[in-house]
Order: structure tokens, then C-alpha cells, then sequence
């Protein structure tokens, strides 16, 4: 008798998949920990155009948006092909810009006011006249600190 | 009777479970990048003081409806205007307000152009009709400009104060509070405003 038995060959061994789990959580906490969920829906479109002198806006939760484009396919029979401006989930006018920044400031913790910006997306195909007017909307409820977003483009 | 022990729960779900919760983040995951030009817009004035401004020190540049660049009364290209821009704010061909030269431009000095990157305004005038694309796109050329000049600065002066081969943009990346650059970040704070008085960014939009 020897004292090392020869291993049965009875096909391959099965993997231990007792470690799966833990290598799948791991992986779903990092997604849910790196998402940030969308907090509002676009009705319009959003193309944006890009440069390259960006920086980058630190503070998520020091921003507020302004969406501005054309409506897109659902919505073009009811507000037409002009760009439009929306806030938060609706359509808006730019006479409601003064109100969404004093509800966003309204918002936040008073030490926090100072540094909010707003951030203008605006689709590229926009023209300059409806930014004009939220441009000078801000300038009337003192909101001055805004970023054009744009898409980061080192190469032009 | 004897005592008997929990059964075991059968733990070969949670894998799947796991996998469920995973798809999902997955799927809703956005990984947002909010990059953009940080402007400032000037705030409202009631009191419409009128500034005597001499013609040879603002650079203006205009966007017609269609989409052409008209720098200084004639045409030009967006992929030109950087250079334009340059040339105009580092002319240095007179002197600041405090009767000063400006040492530090390597500009054409001609007294035909601005005197000091101080006094140095570049007017901004677009029409309704521009399009925001093309707006931006000069924007960031504008902007560029300024980016050009103060990145030399920094490269010139940066060794002096003990930061060597750090360009203006990352010398704003390093002093933030986030960074993990380590060094006297006070002392880059107060480089980066010197920086900034040199070459203000004097950008002004016309209504």
C-alpha cells in the first residue's frame, strides 16, 4: 500500500466558486458608490460643443443647471423646433429663471450660497440670443459665477 | 430530545443576487464628466458710468449671424485669433495706470497697439443669430490666450519661487484643496494671483 494514492482522474476538478460573491460586491459597490443618478430627464436636445481651456467643476452639489436646446422628437409638436430652455424637469420660459435660482439657493446651507454656479448647457446649435437673455436673467438675481459646459478636447 | 443545531442557509443565491443589484448600477451608472469654460459675468450696474477707454487698447472681436469672425475690422479665422489675441495683450507698447512698463512682455512694443497687458481689454460682441458652437469656439480661443501668456509667466518666474517646471494650469491644479501635490500651497496661491495681476483677464461681452 502506498502512502501516495494516485489521483482518480475522474474529470476536472470543479472550481471553489465560494469567493464569487465577494468579488461581485465588491464590484457592485464600487458602481453604486460611483453613480450619480441623473435627477433630471432631457426633453430636449443636448449636444455639447466642445473646447479645450476647460476646467473642471469641482462641486457637484454646488451646481445648478440650465438645459437649453430643441425639443426633441417627443416634444416638437407641442413647443415647436425653436430652442427652449428647461429646468429641472420642465419646460420654462426665461422669466422662471429668477425663481429656480432663488428656490436652488433657497436649497443650500447659507455658507454654501456664495459659491454656487451655474452651469449652462447648452445644445451647439443654439443660438447666441436665447443665452443672451438668461445671461442677463443671472446678472439680475446676481448669479454671475456660470460655466459653459463643453466637452473636454485637448487636440484643437 | 437533544437540541438541534440551525440548519445552514444556503448561501449559492447570493452570487445571483449580487449579480442582479451589479447589472442594475451598471446599467444606470453615468460616469459625468462636468468640464466647462468658467466665466464671470459682470454684475449689474444702476450707475452707467462711461469709462474713457483709448481705441488702441481694446481688441474687438465680432460674431456676425452667420458665423464669421470679425477681429479688428476684418476677417479672420477662429484658428488665427489665438494668435491675434496673444500678440495684442503682450504688445506692452506704453505704460499701466501707475505710469509703469510692463518688463515682462515680449510683445512687438508698438505704440500703435495696447500699452500694458493691464490696460488691455478684448470686447466681445456677438449677434442673436451666432451660434452657440461657434461662440464658444472663440470663447475658448480668448480664453486660450490669456492661458498662453500666463503659462510662460509661470515657467519664467515658477524656478525663482521655488516651483520649477510647473506650468500656470497646474499650478491651479496643485494648489487646490483636493490635490495631492505636496508643497507650500500658500506660497503657490500667492505666485498664481501675481500671475493673475499680470495678465488680468480683461474679457468684456457687449450687450
Amino acid at each position: 500500500m502506498s502512502k501516495f494514492k494516485k489521483k482518480q482522474d475522474g474529470g476536472v476538478p470543479a472550481i471553489n466558486t465560494a469567493s464569487l460573491p465577494d468579488i461581485v460586491f465588491m464590484l457592485l459597490f464600487f458602481f453604486m458608490v460611483a453613480t450619480v443618478m441623473r435627477d433630471s430627464t432631457l426633453k430636449i436636445e443636448n449636444k455639447l460643443p466642445s473646447a479645450s481651456e476647460v476646467e473642471k467643476l469641482e462641486k457637484k452639489n454646488l451646481v445648478m443647471y440650465i438645459y437649453v436646446g430643441k425639443p426633441s422628437k417627443n416634444y416638437k409638436k407641442q413647443y415647436g423646433t425653436e430652442a427652449r430652455i428647461q429646468l429641472n424637469d420642465k419646460f420654462a420660459e426665461v422669466t422662471d429663471i429668477a425663481a429656480f435660482i432663488a428656490a436652488e439657493r433657497a436649497d443650500k446651507r447659507e455658507e454654501e450660497r456664495p459659491f454656487l454656479i451655474t452651469s449652462l448647457k447648452v445644445d451647439k446649435k443654439a443660438n447666441m440670443g436665447i443665452v443672451g437673455d438668461i445671461k442677463q436673467e443671472l446678472r439680475k438675481v446676481n448669479a454671475l459665477k456660470i460655466n459653459y459646459a463643453s466637452i473636454r478636447n485637448m487636440s484643437n | 430530545m437533544a437540541k438541534r443545531a440551525a440548519p445552514e442557509v444556503n448561501a449559492g443565491s447570493m452570487a445571483d443576487i449580487a449579480f442582479l443589484l451589479l447589472i442594475f448600477f451598471l446599467v444606470t451608472t453615468t460616469m459625468e464628466k462636468d468640464w466647462g469654460i468658467n466665466r464671470k459675468l459682470p454684475p449689474m450696474e444702476d450707475s452707467q458710468e462711461d469709462v474713457i477707454i483709448k481705441q488702441k487698447n481694446i481688441f474687438t472681436v465680432l460674431l456676425n449671424g452667420k458665423d464669421q469672425l470679425q477681429v479688428e475690422d476684418e476677417l479672420m479665422q477662429v484658428k488665427d485669433l489665438r494668435a491675434a489675441a496673444v500678440e495684442f495683450l503682450d504688445n506692452g507698447g506704453g505704460t499701466n495706470a501707475d505710469g509703469e512698463k510692463c518688463n515682462y512682455c515680449k510683445g512687438k512694443r508698438n505704440p500703435k497697439s495696447s500699452d500694458h497687458p493691464d490696460k488691455a481689454i478684448i470686447s466681445l460682441k456677438n449677434e442673436r443669430q451666432t451660434s452657440y458652437g461657434f461662440y464658444i469656439s472663440v470663447q475658448n480661443e480668448l480664453v486660450g490666450a490669456y492661458n498662453v501668456l500666463r503659462n510662460r509667466r509661470a515657467l519664467e518666474i515658477g524656478p525663482q519661487k521655488g516651483f520649477r517646471g510647473m506650468d500656470f494650469l497646474e499650478m491651479q491644479k496643485n494648489s487646490k484643496p483636493s490635490s495631492t501635490w505636496i508643497g507650500n500651497k500658500k506660497k503657490l496661491k500667492e505666485l498664481i494671483s501675481q500671475i493673475k495681476l499680470e495678465y488680468p483677464m480683461k474679457l468684456s461681452e457687449v450687450q
